[in-house]
């Protein structure tokens, strides 16, 4: 799904966001990505996403190959990547649904299809009774709830969370992580990203060490795809 | 994205950020209506500048004596000359009848006269792109060339003052028109940058889903149009009042002044228009460069 083989990225400014990492996220897995800020988390993130490419070596996701994607192919990666970040990033003018809804049309669905698709997405996050209320009217959780998905609807094979539990309370982070353990639970990969080592500790799930660019620890502990902790 | 679609996220902008939209709007109404104006002030100067033109007109006084079929023959000739437009002969009575009717001051003095003093002549008009100076010397020269012509007038000094009037008439009008329609894109340049920060999210937000620049750049560039249109009208409209007031307020010598053709008005609206889409593909595109 996700393969790094001796990725460098050096950004124009000269700083080195990655040196010589390599790893490799099989189908299904749940990988944390671990390290104080500027280890090397957001680079890994933002070369998958497509949003940078490596100064050496080679990144392929869902068979793309990032450091030869044009202009054009960067959408078609991002509509097999379900994205999460710390901030929710949702259309404040929109509605729940339309929030969801959007990431259905831009990617060109038949317009029949979007509300109940939306439908059910909204109610594996829990907020299938909140469809129409704008998200400033939410909680942080469930705004990230509503971040989530938008980010399931299109049943992407991969999902790519940054610090998705970073502004939220305890409750809401475990609430964001168990719904990130149940989406894990139907097969789609899951990176996550993040600061909170009492998160991690536990799980049994793979956790990929950062440090100054370099990987410095990888349990490649690699539970069998759906387990959960 | 289908058009109903596209234009309810297009119009969703003007309702969501109604001040903006307004702004953006009033920013092109009003650059285009300092360049309107600026233009109705050179549309009726060059009006006035060719009803002065139209009065550029050649006479050739003809010796006395000459029979009336060589100088109908001559002026013939002069007639296929390429800058005449039209020839008229005025024989010594014509000459007479009309000094007797428009200079009414020498109407007694006229009246006893046993031989005619006046002469007969020619009166050669230009077509309008040679009523100048030079045109109007060239074709005298060429008349006092025919044998039975006494002399030749153009009003030199005035035709020439008349081309200093012309030429400056447009450097100044070069000069101010560029100046505002400079003052305009700085305008219109920083209300775009304003709407540009403002859907910075926005856009940073579709591209993450997965929205082709085509599917983004939609809504952006129909707003863009819309807001140009309604942009251009606003400035059609106000040239428009500033029009009226000024001929009301003139009265009789308001008169003469000339509005747009509508033609000009719709090149108007036509530049508001493609302001409002340029902005629009400037503001979307820097972002689809950068996210």
């Amino acid at each position: 799904m996700i393969r790094f083989s001796h990725v460098s990225k050096t950004y124009a400014n000269g700083v080195q966001g990655l040196r010589d990492v390599s790893f490799h996220v099989p189908k299904g897995q749940f990988v944390f990505l671990t390290g104080h800020s500027g280890a090397g988390k957001s680079s890994i993130l933002s070369l998958i996403i497509g949003e940078q490419k490596p100064t050496a070596g080679e990144v392929r996701v869902s068979g793309f190959p990032i450091g030869k994607l044009g202009q054009r192919d960067v959408p078609r990666l991002r509509r097999k990547l379900g994205i999460v970040f710390q901030d929710f990033r949702l259309l404040e003018y929109r509605t729940v649904e339309e929030n969801v809804g959007f990431a259905l049309e831009v990617t060109g669905a038949r317009r029949e299809a979007i509300p109940g698709r939306v439908m059910r997405a909204l109610t594996q996050v829990g907020l299938a009774g909140k469809a129409r209320v704008y998200p400033k009217e939410l909680s942080g959780g469930e705004q990230q709830r509503v971040a989530i998905a938008r980010a399931l609807v299109n049943d992407p094979p991969v999902l790519i969370a940054d610090e998705p539990t970073g502004n939220l309370d305890e409750r809401a982070t475990r609430g964001i992580f168990q719904l990130l353990q149940q989406i894990n639970g139907g097969g789609t990969v899951v990176v996550m990203a993040t600061h909170n080592l009492a998160l991690v500790r536990d799980t049994g799930y793979r956790v990929i060490e950062l440090k100054g660019g370099q990987i410095v620890y990888d349990s490649s502990a690699e539970p069998a795809p759906g387990a959960t902790a | 994205m289908r058009l109903p679609g596209l234009l309810n996220d297009a119009l969703r902008t003007f309702r969501r950020t109604p001040l903006l939209s307004a702004l953006s709007i009033a920013s092109i109404g009003f650059s285009l209506f300092t360049i309107g104006l600026f233009g109705l002030v050179a549309l009726n100067f060059r009006e006035t500048l060719q009803g002065i033109a139209e009065r550029v007109e050649v006479v050739a006084f003809i010796l006395r004596g000459t029979p009336t079929e060589a100088v109908t023959a001559a002026s013939q000739d002069i007639q296929a000359f390429p800058e005449v437009l039209e020839v008229d002969y005025v024989t010594a009575e014509q000459a007479l009848d009309r000094a007797r009717t428009e200079l009414v001051e020498f109407q007694e003095a006229y009246r006893d006269l046993e031989t005619n003093p006046l002469p007969a002549s020619i009166e050669i008009r230009l077509k309008p792109e040679f009523r100048d100076g030079a045109s109007a010397q060239r074709v005298a020269e060429r008349i006092r060339a025919f044998a039975f012509i006494d002399d030749v007038r153009y009003g030199r000094d005035w035709v020439q003052r008349l081309d200093r009037l012309r030429d400056m008439a447009g450097v100044i009008g070069l000069v101010i028109g560029l100046a505002f329609a400079v003052v305009a894109i700085v305008i219109i340049g920083v209300t775009i940058r304003i709407t540009v920060l403002q859907r910075a999210g926005e856009i940073s937000i579709m591209r993450l889903v997965g929205a082709t620049n085509r599917y983004i750049r939609g809504p952006f560039l129909l707003e863009g149009l819309i807001k140009g249109v309604l942009g251009g009208l606003l400035a059609v409209a106000m040239c428009w009042a500033t029009f009226s007031l000024f001929r009301k307020s003139t009265g009789e010598l308001g008169g003469s002044v000339v509005f747009f053709q509508p033609v000009h008005l719709l090149l108007i609206v036509i530049f508001g228009t493609l302001l409002g889409l340029m902005g629009s593909l400037l503001s979307v595109g820097r972002h689809l460069r950068h996210v």
